[in-house]
C-alpha cells in the first residue's frame, strides 16, 4: 500500500510538473469557466430572479463544464511517444496509475474551481461569508465524485475518434448525482438552513465518492491493459 | 522460487494471440539465457511486434505464458517487470520534460533506491550530461535516441527487448550501438532483437529466428553464413 | 456452412419465432386493454397507454440489467460472445426506452397537460436512455474489437452501479419537493383486470425483448464469423 501511494504521488507530481510547463489545459479551463460565468450573468434578467436562487445552479454548471475541459488533458499527455506504455511496462500497479491521475486531475479541477468561485462571488454579488467553509467542503466532496469517473473515462476516450465529444457524452449521466447533491447542499448553505436538511444529500455524495472511486480502481486495469 | 543457475532469463511458452478472427501468433515458444542475443526477422505482419509487446508485458497473450526468471509475468504481480527493458521506436519520454526529469520519473516508477545517482550515471553513460536540462522537445534525433537508451537501461534490466533499433542510425552510430549491445551481453543480459537489417547484428547473434504468419519458420543456432541465410530467408518469404 | 454460421442462423430463427410470438402477445394485450380492462375513472381512454408505457420501461430495465450483467461476465471470462450479447441488448434497450419516453409525454400531455415530469420512472428511464446512447456511441468510436469490448464492459458495469444513485437522487429530490404523483396507475389497489393486463403486457414485452435480442445477437455473431462488424455491435 505505501508503495502504491508513493507511485501515485510520483505520477501525480509528474503530471503537475508537465502541466505547469505547458499550462495549456489549465488556462483554457480557467478562461472557459470565466466565460461561462460572464454569459450566465448577461443571460439572466436581474429583476426576474434573485441571484441567490440561481446561484447554486450557475456555480455548479460552471464547475462541471470547467472540469470536463480540464479532464480531457489527463491521458492526452501520455499519448506522445507512447509514454503510457513506459508506465505500464514498469512494476506499477494499475491502481497507482489511476490514483495518481485522479490526484493530478483533482489538483487541476481544484485550481479551476478556486478561480471560478471568487469570480462567481464577484459577478453575482453573492455573499458567502458564513457559508464558505460548508461550500468548500461540499465542493471537495462532489468534485471527487465526478473527477473519479471523469478520470477513467478520459483514459478511454483518448484512444477514440472524437475524444472531446465522447467525454461529455459518457460523463454527464454520471455527473448528475454529485451535481444535484452539490446544488441542493449549496442552496441550503447559502440560505443558512440547518444541517439536518442536507444530511440525505451529504450521505449521497459520500456514498457516491466511496463507491465510484473503489469501482474505478477495480475496473481501471481493463481500460489500460491490452 | 529460485530458478536453477542455467535457466533461461526469459521464456515464452505457447504464446498465442488472436485479434478477433485474425491469428497474430500461433503457439510461439522462446527461451533466452543470460549472455544470449536472439535476433528475430520476418516479413511485415508476421507477428514480431505482437511478440515483443507480449514479452514486455504490454499485451496479454490469448494463450500461453511468459516467464521472467522462472516467474510468470502476470498483470496482478508487478515484480517481474523490474527485469525487463524495452527499446522501441517510441521513446516513452515526455517532450516537455528534460532528460534528467524523464529519467528521474522512470527511476521512481522502478523504485530505484538512489534515484539521483542512477540518473546521473545513466546520463553519463550515453553522453547526455551536457544537455540534461534541455526539454526533450528540443533534442536532435541522435540525442533523442541516446535519451531513449538511457531510459531503457536505467533500471539495469536483465532482459532487454529491442524493436528495430538500427533504424535511422548511420554507420558510426550503429557501431556505437553494437558496442553497447556487446557490453550488455558481457554483463550477462538476455537480449531479444527484432530487425529487418539482420546484417547489423549478425556477428553478435547467438540465434536467429524467422517469424512468419505467427509461427517460427526458421531457427538457426550460431548462425553461419549470412548469404546462405538470406537465400533461405528469401525462399521462405516468397513461398 | 461453418458450424458458427449455422449456430448463428439457428439463433436468428429462434429469435424470429419469439418475436412473432411476442408481437402476437402484444396484439393480444392491445385487445385486452381496449375491451377487457375497465376504463379508469379520472383519466379515461388515455390511461390505456399505460399498458404499453410500463412494459416498455420494464423492457428497458431488463435490457439494461442484461448489459450490466454481461459486462461483468465479460471482464471475468473474456468471451467475445458476451460482448456481442451485451451490445445487442443495448440496441434493443434503447428502442424500448424510446418507446417509453414517447408514450410518457403523450400520456402526460393528454391527461395532465404537462409533457414531462421528473417522476421516478420517467427520470430513471431517461437516464437509461442516456447511458444506452453513451454505450453505443462509445462502441461506434472504438475501431479495435478487443478494446471496444473492454471499454463497453467498463461503461456497462459503471452504468449499472449508477442506477441506484439516480434512484436515490430522485427519491431525495421528491421527498423534499413533493410533487403530484403522476403516471401511476390508480393506487392503492389496482383492479384485478388491470393487473392482469399489465402483467400480460410485461410478458409480451419480455418475449419481444428476447426475440429482438436473439435476432440481433445472431446477426452480430454471423457478421463476426465473417470478420465484419455489423454497425455498432
Amino acid at each position: 500500500m505505501p508503495d502504491m501511494l508513493r507511485l501515485a504521488f510520483a505520477i501525480a507530481a509528474k503530471d503537475i510538473r508537465l502541466e505547469l510547463r505547458s499550462r495549456t489545459a489549465l488556462l483554457s479551463a480557467i478562461v472557459f469557466s470565466a466565460l461561462v460565468l460572464v454569459v450566465f450573468n448577461f443571460a439572466r434578467d436581474p429583476t426576474a430572479l434573485a441571484a441567490i436562487d440561481l446561484a447554486p445552479s450557475v456555480l455548479w454548471i460552471t464547475f462541471a463544464f470547467g472540469a470536463v475541459i480540464a479532464l480531457n488533458r489527463a491521458f492526452y499527455v501520455e499519448r506522445e511517444n507512447a509514454a503510457l506504455d513506459g508506465i505500464l511496462m514498469a512494476p506499477v500497479p494499475r491502481s497507482a496509475l489511476y490514483v495518481g491521475k485522479l490526484l493530478a486531475n483533482l489538483a487541476f479541477v481544484g485550481v479551476v474551481e478556486a478561480v471560478a468561485l471568487p469570480l462567481f462571488v464577484l459577478f453575482f454579488n453573492v455573499s458567502m461569508g458564513h457559508a464558505l467553509p460548508g461550500i468548500l467542503g461540499v465542493t471537495a466532496l462532489a468534485t471527487v465524485g465526478f473527477v473519479a469517473v471523469g478520470t477513467i473515462f478520459s483514459a478511454m476516450v483518448v484512444r477514440t475518434r472524437f475524444a472531446e465529444l465522447m467525454l461529455p457524452v459518457l460523463l454527464l449521466p454520471f455527473m448528475v448525482p454529485p451535481l444535484v447533491g452539490a446544488v441542493q447542499v449549496t442552496a441550503r448553505l447559502l440560505a443558512g438552513r440547518p444541517l439536518s436538511e442536507m444530511e440525505g444529500w451529504l450521505r449521497l455524495l459520500t456514498a457516491y465518492d466511496i463507491v465510484f472511486v473503489t469501482l474505478c480502481i477495480l475496473v481501471f486495469p481493463a481500460v489500460v491493459d491490452e | 522460487m529460485t530458478a536453477p543457475a542455467d535457466a533461461p532469463l526469459l521464456e515464452g511458452r505457447g504464446l498465442t494471440r488472436a485479434f478477433g478472427a485474425l491469428q497474430a501468433l500461433r503457439g510461439v515458444d522462446l527461451a533466452v539465457r543470460g549472455g544470449e542475443l536472439v535476433a528475430i526477422a520476418g516479413p511485415n505482419g508476421a507477428g514480431k511486434t505482437t511478440l515483443l509487446r507480449i514479452l514486455a508485458g504490454l499485451m496479454r497473450p490469448t494463450a500461453g505464458e511468459v516467464l521472467v526468471h522462472g516467474r510468470r509475468l502476470t498483470r496482478s504481480e508487478p515484480g517481474p517487470r523490474r527485469a525487463i527493458g524495452l527499446l522501441s521506436h517510441q521513446t516513452f519520454l515526455y517532450d516537455d520534460l528534460t532528460p534528467a526529469e524523464n529519467l528521474q520519473f522512470a527511476a521512481q516508477l522502478y523504485g530505484l533506491p538512489d534515484a539521483a545517482a542512477a540518473v546521473r550515471t545513466a546520463l553519463d553513460e550515453v553522453g547526455l550530461s551536457a544537455r540534461a536540462a534541455t526539454p526533450v522537445r528540443h533534442l536532435s534525433r541522435g540525442l533523442l535516441q541516446r535519451a531513449a537508451i538511457a531510459r531503457a537501461l536505467l533500471h539495469r534490466p536483465d532482459i532487454l527487448l529491442l524493436d528495430e533499433p538500427f533504424t535511422g542510425l548511420d554507420a558510426p552510430a550503429a557501431e556505437r550501438f553494437r558496442t553497447l549491445l556487446r557490453a550488455q551481453l558481457a554483463a550477462g543480459r538476455a537480449l531479444v532483437l527484432v530487425s529487418h537489417h539482420l546484417a547489423e547484428v549478425w556477428a553478435l547473434a547467438t540465434r536467429v529466428a524467422v517469424l512468419a504468419d505467427g509461427r517460427w519458420a526458421l531457427e538457426l543456432d550460431r548462425p553461419g553464413d549470412l548469404a546462405a541465410f538470406h537465400a533461405r530467408y528469401g525462399e521462405l518469404v516468397d513461398a | 456452412m461453418t458450424p458458427d454460421l449455422s449456430a448463428a442462423r439457428r439463433t436468428i430463427r429462434g429469435g424470429l419465432v419469439l418475436m412473432t410470438l411476442g408481437l402476437l402477445a402484444a396484439a393480444g394485450v392491445y385487445i385486452l386493454a381496449l375491451y377487457y380492462t375497465p376504463m379508469e375513472a379520472r383519466q379515461g381512454l388515455a390511461q390505456k397507454i399505460f399498458y404499453v408505457h410500463a412494459p416498455a420501461a420494464w423492457g428497458a430495465l431488463v435490457a439494461f440489467s442484461v448489459v450490466g450483467l454481461a459486462s461483468i461476465l465479460y471482464l471475468w471470462l473474456h468471451d467475445e460472445r458476451l460482448d456481442l450479447f451485451a451490445a445487442s441488448s443495448a440496441e434493443v434497450g434503447i428502442a424500448f426506452s424510446m418507446v417509453m419516453l414517447t408514450t410518457g409525454p403523450i400520456w402526460g400531455k393528454t391527461v395532465w397537460g404537462t409533457w414531462w415530469t421528473w417522476d421516478a420512472r420517467l427520470t430513471l428511464t431517461l437516464f437509461l436512455f442516456f447511458l444506452f446512447v453513451a454505450y453505443l456511441a462509445l462502441r461506434a468510436a472504438v475501431p479495435d474489437r478487443g478494446e471496444r469490448a473492454r471499454f463497453s464492459a467498463v461503461v456497462g458495469i459503471m452504468g449499472l452501479v449508477l442506477v441506484p444513485f439516480i434512484h436515490l437522487s430522485v427519491y431525495l429530490f421528491r421527498t423534499l419537493h413533493p410533487q403530484p404523483v403522476l403516471l401511476k396507475p390508480s393506487a392503492p389497489s389496482m383492479p384485478p383486470e388491470m393487473l392482469r393486463t399489465l402483467l400480460s403486457g410485461m410478458g409480451a414485452f419480455t418475449l419481444l425483448y428476447l426475440g429482438f435480442v436473439m435476432v440481433r445477437y445472431g446477426i452480430a455473431c454471423a457478421a463476426n464469423v465473417r470478420g465484419e462488424s455489423s454497425n455498432a455491435v
